[in-house]
C-alpha cells in the first residue's frame, strides 16, 4: 500500500513546515523561503508567514505539497512488546513463572542530570496514572538517580543480582547519549556481563530501533509508561529461562 | 511587610507561625555555617582579591593556590595571596602569572598581619568600587528604560554550547522582547569543582559558566540595551560545587541574576549538605553585595514528585529561602522565590489549583520577584498541546503578577529551542500581557471557593511540615527524605571533604568586607 500526507483530501501530500533563515525580513527572503521548499522537493510550495527573529534571521511558516509516496508494506517495526500487561497482571505473572522477585536498576548516566525519565518509570508514584515499578510488590527495585557513571551502574547491578537494568537519556544534544549508551554496552561486554542481564534504554528521543542497533534489548521512548517496561522485563526474561530465544 | 489584603482569605498569624517555624529550623544550621569554610569559598575569596587565570593544563588559578595550602585552608586562603602581593611587590596579573608558572605561595615567608590587611584594604576599596559601578551602571540604564521591561518580566533560554552561537540567540530574543537571558550551562558543570577558563565554544545542553563568557554575553547584551533603551537582564547558574565563585565572577562581570538555592544541590546533585549549606550564605551574601536577583529552585521538586500532593513542599521550602537568604543580609527584592506550573494537564480543575498556588505565593511573599517555571514534565512533544499549555501558564503568571516569567518553549522534551521558538513563545506571552493588563486587579474570588480553599490547605499542609522539620532538624529532615522524596546522608555526596572548620583565627577579608556592608551576624 502506497501511502502519501492526507491534507484536506486523498494523497495531496500536504506538508507543514516551518523554519528560520540566515536573511533579513524581506519580499526577497520570502520568496527564497518558497523556492527552498520547492528545492526540498515540494511541488507546490506556499510560505504563508513570515517574522523578523532579528535583523539576521527571520522565521517562515510554509505548506509545500509532496508527490513522494511510500510503500507502508516494506516499513519494519518490531515493538518491544506486542500486547502489554497491567500491573496486577505482571505480578502474577512474574509470581506464577519465577517464584522470586526480579530485581531492576535504574540509572540516569553519564553527564545527564535530569531524573525525569527513570523517576516516570521507577517511583512509587509514576507518571500519568501509571504506577512506577517500585509499587510493583513482585519487583525488587534501585533507582541510583542522575549522573550515574556507567561503570558504577554495572558495579551496583552486579552487586544485587540485577535481573535488568534501565538506562535513561534525557539530554540527546549532539548526540551524547548515543556515545554514552554505546559505551555502556561495550563496558557490559567487556565484563561479561551482558548475557546475564538485560539492558533496556529509556528516554524521549530513543526507540526501540535504536535500541536494538545500538545492542540492547529494548528500548522504550516517549509515551512508554512502568508497565509497558515491566511487561517487557517479565517476558524477556521467561523466553530466556523457558529457551524460546 | 506590605500588608496586602488576601483575595484567597489566607490566615495572617498562619504565614507569621511559617516564618517563624523557619527561622527556628535554619538557625542551628546558621551556627554550623558561622563556624565553617569551604575549598570554594576560599577560591571565591581568591577570584574577589584577584586571582585570575589557569596554568597550561587547564587548572585555574585559584585552584591552584587552594591545592598549595592544603590543610591550612582551615585558617584561610586570603593572607597567602596577599602576602605574595606584599613580599613580592606584584599586582594580582602579575602574581597570577607566576601562580601560572608554578610559584608556590606557601613557600613565601611570612610579612606582619598590618601589611597583609593593608593590602587587603586596599585591593578591597577597588572590588567595593567596581561592584558599585556595575549597580550604579544597572541602576542608571533600568531608569533610563523605565516602563519598557514587561511585568512580569519575560525570562528565556539560550543552550547552544558555543557562547558565540549563545550571543547571536541571545541578542534575537531580545529585540524580540525579552527581559532576561539566561544562559544554560553544560549538563554536568555544576559537579565540577573548579570554573573553567576562557571562552568555550563546547557544551551539552548548554555553555559552560566561565568568566570570560559572561563577559562576552554581557558585552553582547549591552549592545541590544544601547538599541532598546531597555536594561537587559544576564542571568547565570551560581550552583554547584562552585556555587560562591560563580557569585564573585557573576558581580565582577555585571549578571543581573543568579539561579541560586538553599538546598537544590543537596537534593538534586547529590552535594553534600554541610558543603551546600556553608556556600549558599557567602553565594548570597556576594549576590547582595552586587544587586543580584536570586531565582530559588522550588520547581524541581514538582518534577520529582506530583505537583498536586507535594504543593505545600514547594511553599515550606520557599519560607526557608527566604529565611536563608535574609540570614544573608539580602533584602526581599532580591529573593526570587521560585514555584512552577507542572499539574498533569489531565487533572481536572488543575488549572484553579495552579491559579491558587501562585496567588497564594503571591500574597505571602508582596515584595518578592517570583519566578515562575513553566510546565515542562508534562510536555509531550505535540507542539500544539504544548503552546496551549504555555498560554494558560502565561495568563495564571500575568494574572497573578509574578516577577520573573520564564517561558515555556513549544518544543520542550524535543530539543533545545530553536530561534523561533522563542519567538513563538515571546509573541504569545506579550499576547496574554496585553490583552489581560487590567485583569488582576478586576478579580476577586468566591469565599470558600475552590481555589481559597485549596490555598487554605496547601498552607495548612506547610505549616505542619514545617513544624516536623524543625522538630527533626533541617540535617535529619533531609536525611529521612522528608524534601522531594530524595534522602541524603549528612557525611555523603559531593565535596564533603572540602568543609573546614575554621582554625583559630581564620581570616578573611572578604567575609569580614560582606557582612560589614551587608550588616549580616550583627
Amino acid at each position: 500500500m502506497f501511502i502519501k500526507p492526507y491534507g484536506d483530501t486523498s494523497d495531496d501530500g500536504a506538508v507543514q513546515l516551518s523554519f528560520t533563515l540566515p536573511v533579513k525580513n524581506s519580499g526577497r527572503a520570502k520568496e527564497a523561503a518558497r523556492q527552498y521548499v520547492q528545492k526540498l522537493g515540494f511541488k507546490k510550495a506556499e510560505v504563508v508567514h513570515a517574522a523578523a527573529l532579528s535583523e539576521d534571521f527571520t522565521f517562515f511558516v510554509a505548506y509545500g505539497k509532496t508527490d513522494i509516496g511510500l510503500d507502508y508494506d516494506k516499513v519494519e517495526y518490531a515493538e518491544a512488546v506486542d500486547k502489554y500487561m497491567s500491573m496486577d497482571e505482571v505480578n502474577d505473572f512474574i509470581k506464577t513463572h519465577f517464584k522470586r522477585k526480579l530485581v531492576i536498576v535504574g540509572a540516569c548516566t553519564g553527564t545527564d542530570a535530569h531524573t525525569v525519565g527513570i523517576d516516570a518509570i521507577m517511583n512509587m508514584k509514576g507518571y500519568n496514572h501509571h504506577f512506577g515499578l517500585e509499587r510493583y510488590p513482585m519487583l525488587e527495585t534501585y533507582n541510583l538517580g542522575s549522573q550515574v557513571p556507567n561503570e558504577k551502574l554495572l558495579e551496583f547491578a552486579r552487586k544485587v543480582k540485577a535481573d535488568a537494568v534501565l538506562v535513561s537519556q534525557i539530554v540527546t544534544q549532539k548526540d551524547v547519549h548515543i556515545k554514552n549508551l554505546t559505551e555502556l554496552i561495550e563496558l557490559a561486554e567487556a565484563e561479561k556481563v551482558r548475557g546475564k542481564m538485560l539492558i533496556v534504554m529509556g528516554g524521549p528521543r530513543v526507540n526501540n530501533k535504536l535500541a536494538k542497533e545500538l545492542g540492547y534489548d529494548a528500548g522504550f521512548g516517549a509515551g512508554s509508561y512502568a508497565d509497558h517496561v515491566a511487561t517487557f522485563v517479565a517476558k524477556k526474561l521467561y523466553e530466556r529461562m523457558t529457551g524460546k530465544n | 511587610m506590605t500588608p496586602v489584603k488576601s483575595k484567597l482569605g489566607l490566615s495572617k498569624p498562619k504565614i507569621d507561625q511559617a516564618r517563624k517555624l523557619a527561622a527556628g529550623i535554619t538557625s542551628p544550621v546558621q551556627a554550623f555555617i558561622a563556624a565553617h569554610t569551604t575549598v570554594t569559598i576560599e577560591r571565591a575569596t581568591l577570584r574577589l582579591l584577584g586571582a585570575d587565570g589557569a596554568n597550561a593544563d587547564g587548572v585555574p588559578v585559584p585552584n591552584l593556590i587552594a591545592s598549595q595550602c592544603g590543610e591550612k585552608l582551615a585558617g584561610g586562603a586570603a593572607s597567602f595571596y596577599l602576602n605574595a602581593l606584599v613580599k613580592l611587590d606584584k599586582t594580582p596579573a602579575e602574581l597570577n602569572k607566576e601562580i601560572e608558572k608554578g610559584l608556590n605561595l606557601c613557600d613565601i615567608p611570612f610579612t606582619d598581619d598590618k601589611r597583609i590587611q593593608k593590602k587587603a584594604d586596599e585591593i578591597l576599596k577597588g572590588l567595593d568600587a567596581r561592584i558599585a559601578g556595575n549597580v550604579a551602571h544597572r541602576n542608571a540604564k533600568l531608569k533610563a528604560g523605565k516602563g519598557k521591561v514587561k511585568s512580569p518580566m519575560i525570562y528565556v533560554i539560550v543552550a547552544t554550547g558555543n557562547i558565540y552561537e549563545d550571543v547571536k540567540q541571545a541578542q534575537a530574543a531580545a529585540l524580540q522582547g525579552a527581559d532576561i537571558i539566561a544562559v544554560i550551562r553544560t549538563t554536568g558543570q555544576s559537579l565540577l569543582d573548579y570554573v573553567p577558563y576562557g571562552a568555550t565554544t563546547e557544551g551539552f545542553g548548554g555553555t559552560y559558566a566561565t568568566q570570560e563568557n559572561f563577559r562576552i554575553m554581557r558585552a553582547a547584551l549591552d549592545e541590544i540595551v544601547e538599541k532598546e533603551g531597555r536594561y537587559i537582564r544576564l542571568v547565570n547558574y551560581c550552583s554547584g560545587l562552585c556555587m560562591p565563585e560563580i557569585a564573585a565572577m557573576g558581580a565582577l562581570e555585571r549578571l543581573d541574576m543568579m539561579l541560586n538555592d538553599s538546598m537544590y544541590g543537596i537534593l538534586f546533585r547529590d552535594i553534600n549538605m554541610y558543603r551546600t549549606f556553608t556556600d549558599q550564605f557567602f553565594s548570597r551574601m556576594i549576590n547582595t553585595a552586587a544587586d543580584i536577583i536570586i531565582n530559588t529552585g522550588e520547581d524541581n521538586y514538582l518534577t520529582t514528585s506530583d505537583a498536586v500532593e507535594k504543593a505545600h513542599t514547594v511553599l515550606a521550602s520557599q519560607f526557608l529561602n527566604e529565611n536563608f537568604a535574609a540570614n544573608a543580609g539580602m533584602p526581599n527584592r532580591l529573593m526570587g522565590l521560585g514555584h512552577a506550573f507542572e499539574i498533569n494537564p489531565e487533572l481536572k480543575n488543575g488549572f484553579l489549583y495552579e491559579y491558587a498556588q501562585a496567588q497564594m505565593a503571591r500574597e505571602i511573599f508582596p515584595e518578592h520577584p517570583l519566578k515562575y517555571m513553566p510546565p515542562t514534565k508534562f510536555m509531550t512533544g505535540d507542539i500544539f498541546k504544548g503552546l496551549a499549555m504555555n498560554t494558560l501558564f502565561n495568563f495564571v503568571s500575568k494574572a497573578t503578577d509574578q516577577g520573573i516569567h520564564l517561558l515555556g518553549m513549544l518544543t520542550e522534551a524535543i530539543h533545545t529551542p530553536y530561534l523561533q521558538d522563542r519567538h513563538l513563545a515571546i509573541d504569545n506571552a506579550l499576547y496574554v500581557h496585553n490583552t489581560m493588563a487590567d485583569f488582576m486587579n478586576d478579580i476577586e474570588f468566591k469565599k470558600d471557593g475552590i481555589m481559597a480553599r485549596r490555598a487554605r490547605q496547601v498552607l495548612d499542609e506547610t505549616v505542619e511540615m514545617l513544624a516536623e522539620v524543625k522538630k527533626h532538624g533541617l540535617f535529619a529532615a533531609i536525611e529521612t527524605g522528608m524534601f522531594a522524596e530524595i534522602k541524603r546522608p549528612r557525611d555523603g555526596g559531593k565535596g564533603f571533604d572540602g568543609v573546614y572548620e575554621k582554625a583559630p583565627g581564620y581570616y578573611n577579608p572578604v567575609e569580614a568586607y560582606l557582612k560589614k556592608k551587608l550588616k549580616v551576624g550583627k
